[in-house]
């Protein structure tokens, strides 16, 4: 059986909003009976985009996270529906817009905050996957065919060639702490909304000038292993990415240049990790 | 039946046979259709109506009359018929008549009054519009169009501002709004060859963001469904011009709207003479070449005489008052072609300088997201970006690279200190410079400090931006040395850096930099891949600014080629009146202003001074305003307001979609509908005129049909019906109509383009769209300046500069004095040398309001920066209850109100006591807008960063003179010009304090 899967990457996120715009467009003022009542104009977000930035002025980066229902496997809104949320054997969860009809429950049985209270029809509602669409001949939901970078993307698979595509491109779910509800929404990418990254700059003066130390070496380490390690570019910036959100040792930094330590840097655990400039 | 033949027919005595037939035909022909078709025959039903068509010598014709929908004629030409066409002639009269109608002929026939119409002009223009219906279609009804998707849906085309659209209806209401995916019947894509691999662009379009809150703005409740009246206005009594933005409004009928419009226009005529009408407009309207404000708008308001408000170059500003001095480009107002560039630079560049460009946010204009593959493209290719910004904004946040932040309205600090690095260490294009460019050495000598005792080093610039000297020399010795393209602006030739202060010094430095990188060699260019897809610019459809029906020869490109192609009548406009856009306060508060016009057609085009009011003519005593409000988008715009309420404007009209902006200041308001509700047909991005051939930042030329998808919504007209309806109460129904409705022009549009050489119109009028196919190779478009490069000729796709302005043999150097790129300017020479504002040479010049004005800066230590909205355009999709406004990067909904977003530094936030989504107040001596406060690092500290284009002005006292919590961030921005002999804005100087703000405060 194939089924239907959100695949999102977030390096290619740019927060244009068209996915979550051409929601409205479908689902406001729009029923679509046996998939949704209509999407109130204002207040509901099916497709919910957050903003991460990492770093300090100068030295930061920022990514997207596009965050639709997750269509989860075991879904917990299932759970707690008692027959008001169904499961469509094509992975597409569908919340019953009669069963579900007073069941202000739902919206915190969510664990990713993606179903959304109707405060004029009295209904929890979420993405539908646009299924009225995909039952329709559309190859693809709304969200998806917005996207002008790429970075949402369906696939229609068996599970067994899901797996496949998860483990070689290594896609990642969100909250993989939480409760295990087998998502049906994956990430690539998702390092750079979750994991924390180090920026610095090496400089140096030369006869009284100013210079950008291009080709350093600087290794990161903490007080156990190396962790990595990498070269300068031509403005003497370096960023460590893939780092532990949380983490709970204090890094050190070593700065080599012309084969000799030129710096060393400790960063304390509450530490900012934009580490400005590093003067050699 | 063409050509000689029926010359020869018409030659002698059959001629008036011929007529005799052809007359009684046409009854034929109405009772036919009539039967056929039933909205033809509703048609009919419409009038009682008498017409003649005769000979001017009474010695053949018809009469017709239509009652009660059935027609009969006479070849009796007593009675006194309500239309009378006469000709001088029967040869004349049956060409006229004949199929297919020959617009040229007829026009020639209307001025030497071959053909005369007399009647009431109501009726003229109604029995015209009837005949052509006889022309226009078979005997059946109009051709079915839009395609047919079963259970009730018909999925239409249209078109907008952010991309070409499907527009899927079901009885009578829209349902969704689409992007377009292309089909296998439509034109084909190209492909680039670089590096080894292949590009070939989605075969779809893209659209902007917003283009997918169009729904809900068609259907807004903010929506004007009907004409209206200030409660207070009386025209035969008290006008009570100062409760213009306070009193409230009630319905009128259509006829009363028209007869108060139509009355207030010959009274300001009679009683105070040329110019006291002020036509208005925004510099953008929803889409297409028919309803547009260059198109139905111009003829009508050239048709009435009317004063014309000048437009200053707003998007490009440092760029035409600046950067055209150095290497002319007039026709784009300073900045640049760019053809071929995206195949060149994705071949040949290793290094993108984005410099105050963030085309992922703005789309060039009318982009839509075309661009975004191709920087992708480039990214994966791993050509270095580097993006100079004071934000750190969604391209640099997409693409990644290094950016660097200076400091707003630094101008060219930074770029002399890139010069002085590569003269200093060699690394400029020596060859280049020799033989293509004059001036060099004078250059050289203030960069090095020879000729005013100042070094321009990195060091020398470092307290001016704030970016540190070694990053500066980092940048320039990789610059120097890897073959660079420089986008300046989003579209190159834009950018928020061109609209300061220090705009002017920033652009033309902009040019002076390339100049010493060999522009037009391999790899060295302007752009950032926005711009300059291998499409078919040889194809010919116009652009907006072609001026579609206008008639209009003085201020749109009509002259160029849609005059020739799609002959109409001139409108010429009596009224030779200018007032600067950005004076229009002052022209009604004063009397008084001075201004410098938009002219592409030369650089010396911006010389002209003129001044208002022009000799003998009549200040401004009515305004008609059209389209998106000023106060989003014109500096210190409380101006705005208080010349609204000013006894000297006399009488306000607002022809308007939304009551919205500056609608709420009118006397009366016209209900317009939305280009979903009428007939349009355009191009995606095609502007013509002062952006030729625009479309070249999409991957794909699409022109649509611009389906009429559903009814207009409550009471609300076309432009151009609204336009006709005043027309014929004036007498002009039948000059400004040429008897054609808006669907006749479409087709006539269409006819005069290129398109017939290609499809059907009734096959263009079902499916929507055509894609123009991408041309063979050896027919793309060579890359923008190679040709300089090499010492050539000017070979690239367009008639510019114009012949008279090349200095040796036609195509041979560039628009300048010199014909080569020139570090100091001749145009400059030849008119001011001596300006300390714009001297020949670029140099460094403070900003007028920055870190230098010691006093101001100490009480307003901000700097504000308001670039282009990325989630509306400019005022346009804007609040009116529309979707954008969830969009959490666009407002912010605190206590029910929807409120526009400034962003700062963490620091400065800390600083004032100002968290994460809280209300604060900006403000300097100009005024105070409430916005919400987003905090982030994105900015430097000591910046701030909120766009214009708030279509929401809601002042929370008296207008002009209190806060707004609309978000009209203008309110805040200088009207000082750039420089005193130019108009222009410099909304990016603008130093501001901002503190924290209670909901509910006054």
């Amino acid at each position: 059986m194939k089924k239907y899967s959100f695949i999102i990457d977030v390096a290619k996120c740019e927060n244009c909003n068209n996915c979550f715009l051409s929601c409205k467009d479908e689902h406001c003022g729009n029923d679509w009976p046996g998939y949704s009542k209509s999407q109130p104009l204002h207040g509901q977000r099916w497709m919910n985009i957050e903003t991460r930035e990492r770093g300090a002025f100068p030295q930061i980066d920022v990514a997207y996270l596009a965050k639709p229902c997750q269509h989860c496997d075991d879904a917990p809104c299932i759970r707690a529906g008692q027959g008001a949320v169904v499961k469509r054997p094509d992975g597409i969860v569908l919340i019953d817009q009669e069963l579900a009809k007073g069941r202000q429950n739902l919206v915190a049985a969510c664990p990713y905050g993606a179903i959304w209270w109707n405060e004029e029809l009295q209904v929890p509602q979420k993405c539908t996957f646009c299924a009225h669409l995909l039952d329709d001949g559309w190859r693809q939901p709304r969200c998806v065919q917005a996207c002008p970078t790429g970075a949402l993307s369906v696939l229609h698979m068996t599970d067994e060639e899901l797996a496949e595509v998860v483990r070689t491109e290594g896609l990642e779910t969100i909250d993989s702490e939480g409760p295990a509800t087998k998502q049906r929404c994956y990430y690539k990418n998702l390092h750079r909304f979750t994991s924390a990254a180090i920026f610095g700059s090496i400089a140096t003066t030369i006869n009284g000038v100013t210079e950008c130390v291009a080709g350093a070496t600087v290794r990161l380490q903490d007080p156990n292993r190396m962790i990595a390690e990498q070269e300068t570019d031509d403005f003497g910036d370096f960023k460590f990415d893939r780092l532990p959100p949380g983490r709970s040792e204090v890094y050190e930094l070593e700065v080599v240049f012309q084969k000799r330590v030129a710096a060393k840097v400790q960063i304390l655990k509450d530490a900012p990790l934009a580490l400005g400039t590093i003067w050699i | 039946m063409t050509g000689r033949l029926v010359d020869t027919l018409l030659a002698g005595p059959q001629a008036k046979k011929l007529l005799q037939g052809l007359l009684l035909g046409i009854h034929a022909a109405m009772k036919a259709k009539a039967r056929f078709s039933p909205s033809f025959g509703r048609r009919l039903q419409e009038k009682n109506l008498s017409a003649q068509i005769k000979l001017r010598d009474n010695s053949c014709g018809r009469t017709y009359l239509i009652k009660n929908g059935t027609v009969s004629s006479t070849a009796e030409l007593t009675g006194n018929p309500d239309v009378t066409m006469i000709f001088t002639d029967a040869a004349t009269a049956v060409k006229l008549m004949l199929a297919p109608r020959n617009y040229l002929q007829q026009l020639n026939a209307m001025k030497n009054f071959r053909v005369d119409v007399q009647g009431a002009d109501a009726d003229i223009v109604w029995f015209m519009q009837t005949m052509n219906l006889l022309q226009s279609f078979s005997f059946a009804e109009t051709p079915p169009y839009g395609t047919g998707l079963g259970d009730g849906v018909t999925r239409y085309v249209n078109n907008t501002n952010g991309g070409p659209v499907f527009v899927y209806v079901k009885d009578g209401r829209i349902l969704r709004i689409t992007p377009i995916e292309f089909d296998d019947s439509d034109g084909r894509s190209w492909t680039i060859h670089a590096r080894g691999r292949s590009f070939t662009p989605p075969r779809k379009g893209t659209v902007n963001p917003y283009v997918f809150a169009l729904r809900s703005l068609v259907y807004s409740k903010d929506r004007l469904l009907y004409p209206m009246k200030r409660v207070d206005f009386d025209p035969n009594g008290e006008r009570n011009c100062a409760n213009r933005g306070i009193s409230g409004y009630e319905r009128i009928s259509w006829d009363e709207a028209l007869d108060i419009v139509a009355g207030e226009i010959k009274r300001v005529k009679k009683q105070h003479g040329p110019g006291a009408i002020m036509n208005g407009s925004g510099s953008h309207h929803t889409w297409g070449n028919i309803g547009y404000w260059l198109s139905a708008k111009t003829r009508f308001m050239n048709s009435i005489g009317s004063s014309h408000v000048v437009h200053n170059p707003d998007s490009w500003e440092g760029w035409y008052w600046g950067a055209m001095h150095h290497w002319g480009n007039s026709i784009r107002n300073g900045a640049t072609d760019t053809y071929g560039t995206v195949e060149d630079c994705l071949k040949e560049a290793e290094m993108i300088v984005f410099w105050s460009s963030d085309p992922e946010s703005t789309s060039g204009v009318y982009g839509a997201f075309e661009g975004t593959v191709r920087r992708q493209w480039a990214q994966s290719l791993g050509i270095k970006m580097v993006h100079i910004d004071p934000y750190y904004n969604h391209t640099a946040a997409l693409l990644g690279g290094k950016w660097i932040a200076p400091r707003p309205d630094t101008g060219g600090a930074m770029a002399f200190a890139i010069a002085h690095v590569w003269i200093t260490e060699g690394l400029y294009d020596q060859d280049y410079v020799r033989k293509r460019t004059v001036g060099f050495e004078k250059w050289r000598d203030y960069i090095l400090g020879e000729s005013d005792g100042v070094p321009k080093t990195p060091e020398w610039q470092e307290p001016e931006t704030n970016v540190p000297a070694r990053v500066v020399r980092s940048l320039a010795r990789q610059w120097g040395t890897k073959k660079t393209y420089l986008s300046p602006g989003g579209l190159a030739g834009f950018g928020g850096a061109c609209r300061a202060a220090t705009g002017i010094e920033w652009a033309r430095s902009m040019v002076c930099l390339m100049a010493m990188q060999g522009l037009g060699k391999p790899g060295i260019n302007m752009g950032c891949l926005q711009q300059g897809a291998p499409v078919d610019t040889n194809f010919y459809f116009p652009g907006y600014a072609e001026g579609g029906l206008s008639g209009d020869l003085d201020y749109t490109g009509l002259r160029v080629s849609m005059y020739q192609r799609m002959p109409q009548l001139p409108s010429m406009n009596s009224v030779s009146q200018m007032i600067p856009r950005l004076r229009i306060p002052e022209a009604i508060l004063n009397g008084a202003c001075e201004g410098y016009p938009t002219d592409p057609k030369s650089i010396e085009g911006q010389f002209k001074k003129f001044t208002y009011p022009a000799p003998g003519h009549s200040p401004a005593k009515m305004y008609y305003k059209y389209g998106g409000s000023h106060f989003g988008t014109m500096a210190d715009s409380n101006r705005y307001a208080r010349a609204y309420r000013s006894d000297n404007l006399e009488f306000v009209v607002n022809q308007s979609i939304w009551f919205e902006g500056e609608a709420k200041f009118a006397d009366v308001l016209l209900p317009a509908c939305t280009n979903f509700e009428r007939w349009d047909i355009g191009e995606t991005a095609n502007s013509g005129g002062y952006s030729h051939q625009q479309y070249i930042q999409w991957n794909h030329r699409v022109i649509t049909m611009q389906h009429k998808c559903i009814e207009p919504l409550g009471e609300s007209r076309s432009d151009y019906q609204i336009f006709l309806d005043l027309a014929a109460r004036l007498g002009l129904g039948t000059l400004f109509s040429e008897g054609m409705t808006e669907l006749d022009w479409c087709r006539r549009l269409f006819e005069a383009s290129d398109l017939p050489t290609v499809t059907s119109w009734n096959k263009f009028l079902k499916k929507g769209y055509y894609v123009v196919p991408a041309p063979d190779e050896a027919n793309r478009a060579p890359v923008s300046y190679r040709w300089f490069a090499e010492g050539g000729k000017k070979n690239v796709p367009e008639l510019s500069p114009l012949p008279s302005d090349y200095k040796e043999e036609w195509r041979k150097g560039l628009q300048t004095q010199s014909g080569k790129l020139e570090f100091e300017s001749s145009s400059l020479k030849r008119f001011a040398p001596d300006d300390p504002e714009r001297p020949p040479l670029p140099t460094f010049i403070p900003s007028w309001e920055g870190h230098h004005n010691k006093e101001l800066y100490a009480r307003y230590p901000l700097n504000l920066i308001s670039p282009h909205p990325r989630y509306s355009f400019h005022t346009m999709f804007d609040g009116k209850d529309a979707t954008v406004n969830d969009v959490k990067d666009h407002r912010v909904l605190v206590a029910g109100w929807f409120y526009w977003i400034v962003r700062l530094n963490r620091e400065d936030a800390a600083q004032r006591s100002i968290a994460e989504g809280s209300l604060v107040r900006i403000f300097n001596d100009r005024g105070a807008v409430i916005c919400a406060a987003k905090l982030t690092d994105r900015l430097p500290p000591g910046t701030v960063q909120s766009p214009e284009g708030s279509a929401v002005y809601a002042p929370i006292g008296e207008p002009g003179h209190s806060a707004d919590r609309g978000g009209c961030i203008n309110l805040l921005t200088p009207s000082r010009n750039i420089i005193a002999k130019s108009h222009s804005t410099a909304s990016n100087s603008c130093l501001v304090e901002i503190e924290p703000w209670q909901e509910g405060a006054q």
